[in-house]
């Protein structure tokens, strides 16, 4: 059943190899960027998740533990 | 809220005031905790069996067989699974500087999937199941999963459209590949065609659906319990050490390279088995490169902690934390190492296999998932942690009972698996007797279950102290912030590279991830279902008779593929053992195949060569030590005492024939007739060999005569007798 659905797609033995082609391609992009991106901004994304906001509550959020 | 201010120098935007949504963080933590007790409760029940079978032993729901899923399904989906949506809303808020984007759909997504936990609690103890490992659940579950999935997607992905910060923190992008390649997975691999409400066959058959199925399995490891888990690590590794992650431009490599790679590793899990050569290869290729990215991770995770070691001592979030990202770190060092075809042919089947998922389930994914939460309990309930004494009990407990239970196992798994390999000196096995590898085994299951019983009191120690923790504060239900809201920054950066705009655009973001993890599957499937040469027909392989195919059901819902496989590698130590190694072509009528994936029994794809009278299956399955001494097989008895249901059999053949099994046009009306002479056939010769109280109408007639059909097809003797005698018997 599945297989007639997907024989019936028009260039389908294409698709492995194009895929192939896209797997390297992504890569091979991935490393100039990996070279090129700025490393200022990076530093600044790398500690974005440190900000949650400023509360509004009265008591911290950010509690100390019991010993 | 719409003062404008200036924050970062330059930069701009306007400030507002949000509420984080705590209480359904809450629901998620208590879901998971419970459901986890739940979970690690079963797995100790079930480890127990392995050296006393007859503890709850009779009755069928708590039979082994039925229990396994039931563990696996409860530590994945409602321990780990709550744990994930619990990481994904608390963090997610925090890192979009904004509510979930809906309070009913988030509703919607909790008790959905606390419904569907319940509905698998109810289903697998009752056999209700596909037999497909970590896929158990039947379609209306199934179709249940897919709807409450999309609920959580659309809340996730609106959250993010609504997020008050440009770009999307890496955590984010681990979400996002999380619920796209989980749908794919889900929906792929559960694609079955109903037999009626509660039982239905695999669309794909034999080496496909094994194909298809270890590509999902391996994924649902790697996108369920991989991605979603790194994605909390990038979270609150850096929040519980109050450090930067070490390296953003290595966490960016490290997701890219895992969502590309992983997707094609799922062959592993079928090397030196019917799949076709060139399938295994890429899988083992792919599986050994993935330990890049899974390291640099853990060195990621690690080494955020630079400098803040000393908080490791004192903070019981980044003890667990530590802990499971070095137990990643070994997982992912052994999956690669087991990957490789001569270490996998030692490894397969074993119990090492059970000491690996366990260091992975244990300590990587349960160490996050009590490090978040007692990161998270002291913060919602604005109190502080009830017991530090307590976290450390706890720790130590699971440290020490994973450590318990891993090492037994690996040392039992080579032990055992040498002693399947070991010949003698006139070339003979050394251990001819499968029931000898399982006894010299005996002791590392019992040390195995005392180290699964640390960890389930060390996890009832840590939920108390949660417990505690929260009814000394009181919850803050919704969490008021001032944030900066950067989407309406008035000063954009200069250097806007394609990454750049790739990570401010979840929607084209979503689809390049998609794109990335279809690849791998299309590589490996689709070859495999066009090209007729990977799957070598036989002409003397035939359908299932009516009886043998309510057998096989049999087999299905009691689990059997927990114990047993179906898939003799052609090794000599496997062939002088189980005879003739599989084939392809021997399983183009099986919907789901049932290679399995452990052998704690031998394996029976020849059974049906091996043991051809009737008496010996009838004698074992009522008291197995009776031909097996010393075996650690729970009795079946009642499948002595149920009567075969015959009502859904015209239904089965219809089904399967519109699956593509060449019944002859219109058998369907007789094949009740044929499955009634069939048993009453196989119930004379029971009798006929001095057996007392057979009764034809029984389940064990059809399940005798399914395990006479196996792996009788490509043997001309036994293949013309099995013919023979449905030919007698159905003339």
């Amino acid at each position: 059943m599945y297989k007639n659905v997907l024989s019936s797609i028009p260039g389908i033995e294409l698709y492995p190899i194009v895929a192939l082609v896209m797997f390297f391609g992504f890569f091979a992009a991935l490393i100039v960027w990996f070279f090129k991106a700025d490393t200022n901004r990076l530093e600044r994304l790398s500690a974005s998740v440190l900000d949650d906001g400023a509360s509004t509550h009265q008591q911290s959020t950010n509690p100390s533990q019991r010993s | 809220m719409d003062t404008t201010v200036q924050t970062d120098g330059e930069r701009t935007g306007r400030l507002e005031t949000v509420s984080y949504d705590n209480n359904i963080v809450r629901l998620f933590a208590i879901a998971s905790a419970a459901w986890g007790l739940v979970g690690f409760l079963v797995g100790v029940l079930v480890a127990i069996k392995f050296y006393w079978p007859e503890f709850l032993g009779g009755i069928d729901y708590l039979s082994f067989g039925r229990l396994r899923p039931l563990h696996t399904n409860a530590v994945i989906f409602a321990f780990a699974g709550n744990a994930i949506f619990l990481g994904v809303y608390y963090s997610l808020q925090r890192l979009c500087k904004t509510r979930m984007f809906s309070d009913v759909l988030s509703k919607v997504h909790f008790w959905g999937w606390q419904f569907i936990i319940v509905a698998a609690a109810l289903t697998l103890p009752l056999g209700i199941t596909t037999s497909k490992e970590y896929a158990e659940l039947e379609w209306p579950i199934d179709i249940a999963i897919t709807l409450v999935w999309v609920v959580f997607g659309w809340n996730m992905i609106g959250t993010i459209l609504r997020r008050k910060e440009r770009h999307m923190y890496v955590a984010i992008w681990f979400y996002l590949a999380t619920f796209l390649t989980v749908a794919l997975l889900h929906i792929v691999n559960s694609l079955a065609l109903p037999v009626h409400f509660l039982k239905s066959y695999s669309m794909y058959a034999g080496v496909q659906d094994a194909l298809v199925q270890w590509w999902y399995g391996h994924n649902a490891v790697a996108f369920f319990l991989t991605t979603p888990f790194l994605g909390i690590m990038y979270y609150f590794i850096p929040k519980a050490a109050d450090r930067p992650v070490f390296s953003y431009r290595l966490s960016i490599i490290h997701f890219w390279a895992l969502i590309f790679l992983y997707i094609w590793a799922g062959p592993h899990h079928l090397l030196y088995t019917a799949l076709p050569d060139w399938a295994q290869s890429l899988g083992v290729v792919f599986s050994f490169m993935l330990i890049a990215p899974s390291w640099g991770g853990m060195v990621n995770g690690l080494l955020t902690l630079r400098g803040a070691w000393d908080k490791v001592r004192t903070d019981p979030v980044l003890k667990f934390m530590v802990v499971g990202i070095t137990a990643y770190g070994m997982s992912t060092f052994e999956g690669p190492m087991m990957s490789l075809k001569n270490i996998n042919a030692l490894t397969h089947y074993t119990d090492y296999i059970i000491g690996h998922v366990h260091l992975g389930a244990l300590l990587w994914n349960g160490g996050l998932a009590f490090a978040m939460m007692y990161y998270i309990f002291p913060r919602i309930y604005r109190t502080k942690l009830y017991s530090i004494s307590l976290a450390n009990w706890h720790f130590w407990l699971m440290t020490l009972g994973v450590l318990m239970y891993a090492i037994p196992m690996y040392w039992g798994g080579i032990t055992q698996s040498l002693m399947w390999k070991q010949f003698a000196q006139d070339g003979t096995l050394q251990y001819p007797n499968f029931l000898e590898t399982v006894t010299q085994l005996i002791p590392m299951y019992v040390m195995r279950s005392i180290g699964g019983t640390l960890y389930l009191v060390g996890a009832c120690v840590g939920v108390w102290n949660l417990y505690k923790t929260a009814r000394s504060g009181s919850l803050l239900a919704n969490e008021e912030v001032q944030v900066v809201n950067r989407m309406h920054e008035q000063h954009r950066e200069p250097k806007e590279g394609w990454h750049r705009l790739l990570e401010g655009t979840p929607v084209k973001f979503s689809a390049y991830v998609l794109v990335a993890v279809l690849i791998g599957g299309v590589v490996e499937y689709v070859p495999t279902a066009l090209i007729d040469s990977n799957i070598p027909t036989i002409a003397t392989v035939t359908p299932y008779s009516p009886l043998e195919l309510e057998g096989r059901d049999i087999y299905v819902r009691e689990g059997c593929y927990t114990c047993h496989s179906q898939m003799i590698r052609p090794f000599r130590s496997e062939t002088e053992r189980y005879g003739e190694y599989s084939k392809a072509g021997e399983f183009v009528y099986d919907r789901p195949f049932q290679w399995g994936s452990k052998r704690t029994g031998p394996d029976l794809h020849r059974v049906g060569v091996k043991y051809p009278e009737p008496s010996w299956h009838w004698k074992h399955m009522m008291k197995p030590t009776s031909t097996s001494p010393n075996s650690i097989m729970p009795a079946y008895a009642w499948l002595y005492e149920r009567d075969l249901d015959t009502r859904h059999t015209e239904g089965k053949i219809l089904t399967m024939q519109q699956l593509g099994t060449p019944y002859p046009e219109g058998y369907a009306p007789k094949a009740v007739d044929d499955l009634r002479k069939q048993a009453a056939f196989i119930a004379n010769k029971l009798r006929a060999a001095g057996m007392n109280d057979v009764n034809e109408n029984k389940e064990i007639i059809a399940l005798i005569a399914y395990l006479h059909k196996l792996g009788t097809d490509i043997d001309p003797v036994k293949k013309a007798k099995v013919d023979e005698w449905k030919a007698e018997a159905i003339q």
